[in-house]
């Protein structure tokens, strides 16, 4: 170490050190590469296969034996009525429960034990939900559900999604500071009145983006909504809450695992159409997050 | 211990009786005894973690909502216990306001910031006057009357610090807490709500949190300094910052620690 060195040229311990830098750096966008260039792969293929078949008609028949005929008009009424309805639902008591554990419940074991349960059950299988469904809403609550209905669709996939929409809107009501809470309490404000006044339209915004990508979460499922039956050839849309029904999901899965080519390009076509609400919600999302980000 | 004693003559806004808050295990105030009389300012000063701030939330039961924290002892206001059973605490921070460190406005129209407390009470017919009143004693309403619906957090903050006041005031406390309320601002809106504390004291009785000594010489009557939990002295403020009786006061203003 008693070597004097002037130059600042990098010594060949350094270049040594350099270069396994740059290595690990090249690791990490192969990394990130084969995500990206898969969905791209991905999306192509099926842009490929079905935008010539996103016909107008498309959007307004039913399914039909006769691929030229066919459509997803069901499939479509059927969604919406489901996500719809699941909002309805899992807003207000997903909000609910939020507010009740960040700001009612006192710290203890009985909150950590159902904010541990709740960061559970957002794991759990979305299958397992399905079956939870069948039983309970499908069956037991027939008389009120009228069995394999869109309300019970609604109800399972709600069960799906609160867990998440509970964490997300907990997380949107503690980024509420602390300093509006106690300005508010300062001036005699009751819990209810700053959690009404200041909590809640503070969070809102994070609460509804989490909520919509909550919701694009269950836009897709399919297995429980299988597993409580929801049929896959329905050539009629549904009236009200207690009439069967099938999803875009359900559709895709049932022309896609048909031998006859044509089937898989409507199925292409579909994925189009569910990709494209998808993306929609998204957006909303992220427009809502930013009109309203604020700085404290 | 020199204190003040103004209690025979029936002036005290505020008396605590051995006042102790205990956070889990560690006791955060242990046993304050002390008056603070009728719309004079008094300073609560001491270093970091003396406790003053604790002491200054224990006068409008803010440590309620900080779990943790057991307050034992009386303070008593108009000679009824804050602390008793029956007493609510949403009643008593109405009456007793606060002022924070940081500004904090709603973020919501300066109007609706001051609006705020009454419309809490019911939809008072004279909101404009209460809002209009409030602003003007906290010296802000010739700069703000003409945009009374921007919204607050467009102030400068020490803007932000009056509208604050204005809020608390709008709710026609007796009492008015603040703690450190001008250390988050520059030295010209410092000096603002030093002469705006100043103008107020002939309304409301004012105890002041404060880091600044300077801060607590120039606007307060009475001044208590306390350490690790314990009043050490409570005297005049004069008196504590030029002839104080203990010899840590005078270690501690004269700024030998802390």
């Amino acid at each position: 170490m008693s070597v004097e060195r002037h130059s600042l040229e990098a010594p060949p311990e350094l270049v040594a050190r350099r270069r396994r830098g740059k290595v690990f750096q090249y690791l990490c966008l192969s990394a990130t590469l084969v995500g990206v260039v898969t969905l791209v792969v991905l999306l192509a293929d099926v842009l490929i296969d079905g935008v010539a078949w996103l016909t107008p008609t498309f959007f307004t028949e039913f399914p039909s034996r006769i691929p030229a005929r066919a459509g997803i008009k069901s499939a479509l009424y059927g969604t919406v009525w489901l996500m719809g309805l699941c909002a309805l639902i899992s807003f207000p008591l997903g909000v609910a429960a939020a507010v009740w554990l960040e700001e009612y419940a006192k710290k203890g074991w009985l909150q950590t034990v159902i904010q541990t349960n709740i960061a559970n059950l957002a794991g759990v299988p979305s299958i397992v939900y399905g079956i939870l469904g069948l039983a309970v809403f499908v069956r037991w609550m027939v008389p009120f559900t009228g069995g394999r209905s869109v309300i019970s669709g609604a109800l399972t996939i709600s069960l799906l999604v609160l867990p998440i929409l509970i964490i997300a809107s907990q997380e949107a009501i503690r980024a509420v500071p602390g300093s509006i809470r106690e300005a508010s309490y300062g001036l005699g404000a009751t819990k209810w009145q700053t959690v009404r006044h200041h909590v809640l339209p503070n969070a809102m915004p994070g609460i509804l983006t989490g909520t919509i990508l909550a919701l694009s979460r269950a836009i897709g499922e399919t297995a429980p909504l299988i597993m409580i039956g929801a049929l896959t050839f329905i050539a009629f849309v549904p009236d009200g809450p207690r009439d069967q029904f099938t999803v875009l999901s359900i559709q895709i899965y049932n022309w896609a695992s048909r031998p006859q080519p044509e089937f898989q390009h409507l199925a292409a076509a579909a994925i189009i159409v569910l990709l494209m609400l998808l993306l929609s919600m998204n957006a909303l999302a992220i427009w809502l997050r930013n009109r309203h980000h604020r700085e404290w | 211990m020199p204190t003040i004693r103004v209690s025979a003559n029936g002036e005290a806004a505020l008396e605590t009786r051995d006042v102790r808050v205990r956070y889990g295990n560690n006791e955060a105030i242990k046993g304050i005894t002390m008056e603070i009389p009728r719309k004079r300012v008094v300073a609560l000063i001491g270093p970091s973690g003396c406790g003053k701030s604790t002491l200054l939330r224990c006068f409008n039961r803010m440590n309620d909502l900080v779990p943790s924290a057991a307050v034992t002892g009386e303070v008593l206001f108009h000679g009824e216990n804050l602390y008793a059973d029956h007493v609510d605490p949403v009643e008593v921070r109405r009456r007793i306001g606060m002022v924070f460190q940081k500004p904090n406005p709603f973020p919501k129209s300066i109007y609706d910031n001051v609006a705020f407390g009454p419309r809490l009470y019911g939809r008072p017919p004279d909101l404009d006057d209460i809002v209009e009143r409030s602003l003007r004693q906290a010296a802000l309403w010739d700069e703000v009357k003409d945009r009374m619906n921007d919204n607050a957090l467009g102030l400068s903050g020490g803007q932000q610090q009056r509208l604050c006041i204005a809020r608390a005031l709008a709710v026609t406390p007796e009492i008015l807490l603040m703690d450190e309320p001008a250390s988050a601002l520059d030295p010209i809106a410092s000096a603002k709500i030093e002469e705006l504390i100043q103008q107020l004291v002939e309304h409301y009785t004012i105890v002041i949190v404060t880091h600044n000594m300077q801060q607590a010489a120039r606007v307060s009557h009475y001044t208590a300094y306390l350490y690790i939990g314990e009043l050490i002295e409570y005297d005049d403020t004069n008196t504590i910052f030029t002839a104080p009786h203990e010899k840590h006061t005078e270690d501690y203003v004269t700024g030998r620690f802390g």
